[in-house]
This record gives structure tokens, sequence and C-alpha cells, in this order.
């Protein structure tokens, strides 16, 4: 119980993963090329757009409510 | 005085997702094999993700959960269009617009072709946690199997990627590759 050694690190680095194996190595310079990419704006907009329309939505709850 | 909370949530809960993207895109290219599949995909489990945000708990791993829906949205559109995407053989097939700066474009696409002939259970457990950075319990979740499950996933991926790469590449690169790693030091300038 409590034993939390399959977080990131050791329990990684059992299975051939770790900091310093060619795999994990490869995977994670794979993986954070894409990540470096950066979000594109469309994605970003979306979310802005969600945000937006969910704060008039509360502004007009609350004119409801008083 | 109940609508506090909620202007609270909202914000914080938009920045956890943002911080999150990157990562969930990059997931996502790995699971698609094409950028704008992946960016497709990623749009929809934001929306799917921002609809049903009261059932997520704040402070708990906004990251699984996002991980979970794309997931889930991925496979439940792959079985709607009788999974023409399987051909796209998943995993990074892309040129990358930002190459690995530690690796040779050959290093990188032996990887990426290893990479895309492992089964679509083994190829979502490495990288859930060899890329991703997920516990094992956390993956498990993601991918909706046992913990003892995900390990014996990760470890023959493991064990087949290394296969594939030593047919492929003893002549392209030892065992040492990794350890030429270059460590980029920046000159310090200073503040004036």
């Amino acid at each position: 119980m409590g034993d939390q050694r399959t977080r990131i690190g050791e329990g990684q680095s059992d299975d051939g993963l770790g900091p310093n194996t060619d795999i994990g190595s490869r995977l994670r310079a794979l993986y954070g090329s894409v990540q470096d990419e950066g979000v594109p704006d469309q994605l970003l907009d979306l979310l802005e757009k969600l945000d937006s329309a969910e704060k008039l939505q509360g502004r007009d709850d609350e004119a409801h409510d008083e | 005085m109940s609508k506090g909370a909620g202007d609270e949530q909202a914000p914080s809960f938009k920045r956890e997702m943002l911080a999150t993207l990157p990562s969930l895109r990059a997931f996502a290219v790995s699971l698609t094999g094409k950028h704008d599949k992946a960016d497709d995909l990623v749009q929809d489990t934001v929306m799917k993700a921002w609809a049903k945000q009261s059932s997520f708990e704040m402070g708990t791993n906004i990251k699984a959960w996002l991980f979970t829906i794309l997931r889930n949205e991925f496979y439940s559109q792959m079985r709607k269009r009788g999974r023409e995407v399987q051909d796209s053989d998943g995993a990074f097939t892309e040129r990358l617009s930002v190459h690995p700066a530690q690796y040779g474009s050959m290093d990188m696409q032996d990887f990426k072709n290893a990479l895309s002939k492992l089964p679509d259970d083994q190829r979502e457990a490495i990288i859930l946690i060899g890329a991703s950075g997920f516990s094992y319990e956390d993956a498990a979740a993601i991918c909706e199997c046992a913990v003892g499950t995900m390990k014996s996933r990760v470890s023959r991926a493991r064990i087949r990627l290394q296969e594939i790469l030593q047919v492929a590449g003893q002549a392209d690169y030892g065992p040492d590759a990794v350890s030429t790693q270059v460590t980029t030091t920046t000159l310090s300038l200073g503040n004036r």
C-alpha cells in the first residue's frame, strides 16, 4: 500500500525506458518534437471561444439570479 | 454565492487544459499518424471535455482525464469509419517540422518505422509510459485495462522495438548513440 514507485522515474528505469535508455530517449525525443511545435491557433481560438461563451452564460445566469 | 465557485473554477480549468494541450496533441499525432487528423481529434476532445467539465474534479489528474477522452474519441471515430484510419499506420508517420536535435534524421526515421510496426495496443502503451510520463496505474485507466496488462504491453513493445532497431540499424549506430547526446550550453550575457 502507498507504494508509488511506479510513478515517473524509478518504475520506468526498471522497464528499460528510463533516462539513460536508447528506446526511452528516442521516444521522448520524437514525442517532444511534436510538443515543441506549439499549439495551433485554431485550438487556442476554440478554447477562448468556449471560455468567453461560458463567461457570458454565467453573467446571464447571475443577472437572472438577482 | 453558489456562482462564485464556478467562476473561479472555469478559468483554471481552461489554464490546466491549455497546459496539457501540447502533450495531448503529441499523443494524438502518435495515434493518427497525421497532424491534420490529430488536430481535428484534439479539437473534438477539447469540445467534449469542455461540455463535461462538471464531471471533472479540480485537483485530480486533468491530463489523464483528457487523454482518456481523446483516446475514446479516436477509437469511436475509427469504428464509425470502418477503421480506414488504420491505413495511415499510426505513430508520427509524417515528417516532423521540428526535428529532434540530438538524433540524425535517419535514426529517427528508423525509429518511427519501428514504432509503426508495433500492434496498436503496445504502441500506445509504450508512448503513454515512456513519453507522456504516465504512471502504470494512470495509463491502465486511460486504456481501460489492468495494470499488469499495461506492464506486459510496455515490456513487449520495448523488446520488439529493440529487435527491429537492431536489425534495421546495426550499421547505422552502435549502442552508445544516445550517450553522444550533446548538451548545449547557453552563454549567459547577464541582464545589462
